[in-house]
């Protein structure tokens, strides 16, 4: 049962619509270099411990169009499974990192390490994975997903586990396409639609 | 934190906009259809970035001098936004980065792709961020941002808005909103705020004026308090005293 709380409900959510990249990629809004420290312009520095990795993709519409105006954000362990601020993380690591769909193309390009195994409460691990955020005009409320890997035992992991229809577990499942490069697309809708998290 | 986090609290969707809403046209071909995956939160939801003031520059919530770097102020109504970031528990959500963005005074965003003909001001840039203090208290100083109209139906015009990115300090916690101003006729015909089927829901994206916190003789002032996910609370934290 729901705890007791003040009663406060959380804030409605709202398109970032078509000119999110003013206020968070303003590079990519043709602003410059509007800030000194961007957030998020790589996900770890120099001397990261872990397999580097590209990740690379374009967001679908139901129609098959490739979205010009999405924004992602990915938040991820170091290799060795620990989230940036937990006991003995890689210092290297920050984790977060922020990137557009390219205004002409739609392909989304992240460069990163490939992430460990992360612990479950109680028991477990679940197999390496990049939490991804995408927002964009005609999206309400920001779509949560994951990008796993083909080249890493998925077997036991506890959210794969849960999707029902089974072959739907393959559009959060990246696939090796050369030494460390990784292909991820994510479809909003229709055939092969990208399962959404609700977690 | 040497404990795990804890879960967070399952979203309630009906607080949220629904995905597909025929009203807003590019919200169809952009909404999954099939349900979300829904389970406990884990690690990967339950921690986040953080960002400290080292990345935050002291004019980087003045939107009014940010552009030019304070050597001259963009046109329009001077107002100040205030307020404070909560979570569901009534907790403040201290030291958490807000950016936001908007268009200018005249309703012209600086922006690539945006191609209305309302003129850019040369002193406005449009984003600025700042973190919330210790109370979960943040403030912003810019301009009034102008109505516009967009392609959707007929004639759809934006209500005068500012957006919202709030992080809070779990990657679950991730908020993306916009805040309307009290009064402004064009609210309800809006269809993406009507998006937000439940109607208090959209008041609470309504800022009221705040006189106390307008300056005379400089600038008028909205308050906009947020709310974010909370988490669960282990029984004994939550138990009265004494019993
Ligand atoms: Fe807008």
């Amino acid at each position: 049962m729901a705890e007791p709380t003040t009663g406060l409900r959380e804030t409605a959510a709202q398109t970032a619509g078509p000119y999110v990249h003013i206020g968070c990629l303003p590079a990519a809004a043709g602003l410059g270099d509007v800030y000194d420290r961007p957030l998020g312009a790589a996900p770890m520095s120099e001397g990261a411990a872990g397999t580097r990795i590209v990740v690379t993709g374009s967001i679908y519409d139901g129609t098959g169009w490739a979205l010009r105006d999405a924004m992602l954000e990915s938040w991820q362990a170091d290799a060795a499974g620990l989230y940036p601020g937990q006991p003995g993380a890689d210092p290297a690591v920050g984790g977060f990192c922020r990137f557009a769909a390219d205004a002409e193309t739609g392909l989304f390009r992240l460069a990163t390490i490939k992430p460990g195994r992360v612990p479950m409460r109680g028991g477990g691990t679940q197999a390496p994975h990049i939490a991804l955020w995408i927002v964009a005009r005609g999206i309400n409320i920001g779509l949560a997903t994951r990008i796993y890997f083909d080249d890493e035992d998925n077997a036991d992991d506890p959210l794969l586990a849960r999707i029902e229809q089974r072959p739907r577990a393959e559009t959060l499942i990246a696939q090796r396409t050369g030494e460390g490069t990784y292909a991820f697309d994510v479809r909003l809708q229709g055939p092969g639609e990208t399962v959404f998290l609700d977690l | 934190m040497a404990e795990p986090p804890a879960p967070l609290l399952p979203r309630d969707r009906t607080a949220h906009p629904v995905a597909l809403d025929p009203d807003y046209k590019t919200s169809v071909a952009r909404s999954p259809s099939q349900p979300l995956l829904s389970m406990e939160s884990t690690a990967s939801e339950e921690t986040g970035p953080r960002f400290g003031h080292g990345v935050i520059d002291p004019l980087d919530n003045d939107l009014i001098l940010n552009w030019t770097g304070g050597a001259a102020p963009a046109l329009g109504e001077r107002i100040l936004v205030h307020g404070r970031v909560l979570d569901e528990t009534g907790r403040a959500v201290p030291e958490t980065l807000i950016e936001i963005w908007q268009a200018n005074a005249g309703g012209r965003y600086r922006h690539v792709k945006d191609t209305y003909f309302a003129p850019l001001d040369p002193n406005f840039g449009g984003c600025g961020r700042t973190l919330t203090d210790a109370e979960g208290r943040y403030r912003f100083l810019t301009v009034r941002p102008g109505a516009y109209p967009w392609p959707n139906r007929g004639n759809d015009w934006r209500p005068m808005h500012i957006h919202f990115s709030v992080f809070g300090h779990a990657f679950g916690q991730r908020l993306i909103t916009q805040m309307y101003f009290e009064g402004d006729p064009l609210i309800a015909r809006c269809p993406i705020v009507a998006t937000i089927k439940d109607r208090g829901q959209i008041d609470r994206l309504v800022a009221p004026l705040d006189m106390a916190m307008a300056r005379p003789m400089d600038h008028l002032a909205y308050r906009f308090d947020i709310v974010l996910r909370g988490r669960r609370q282990s029984w004994f934290e939550n138990r009265p005293e004494g019993m």
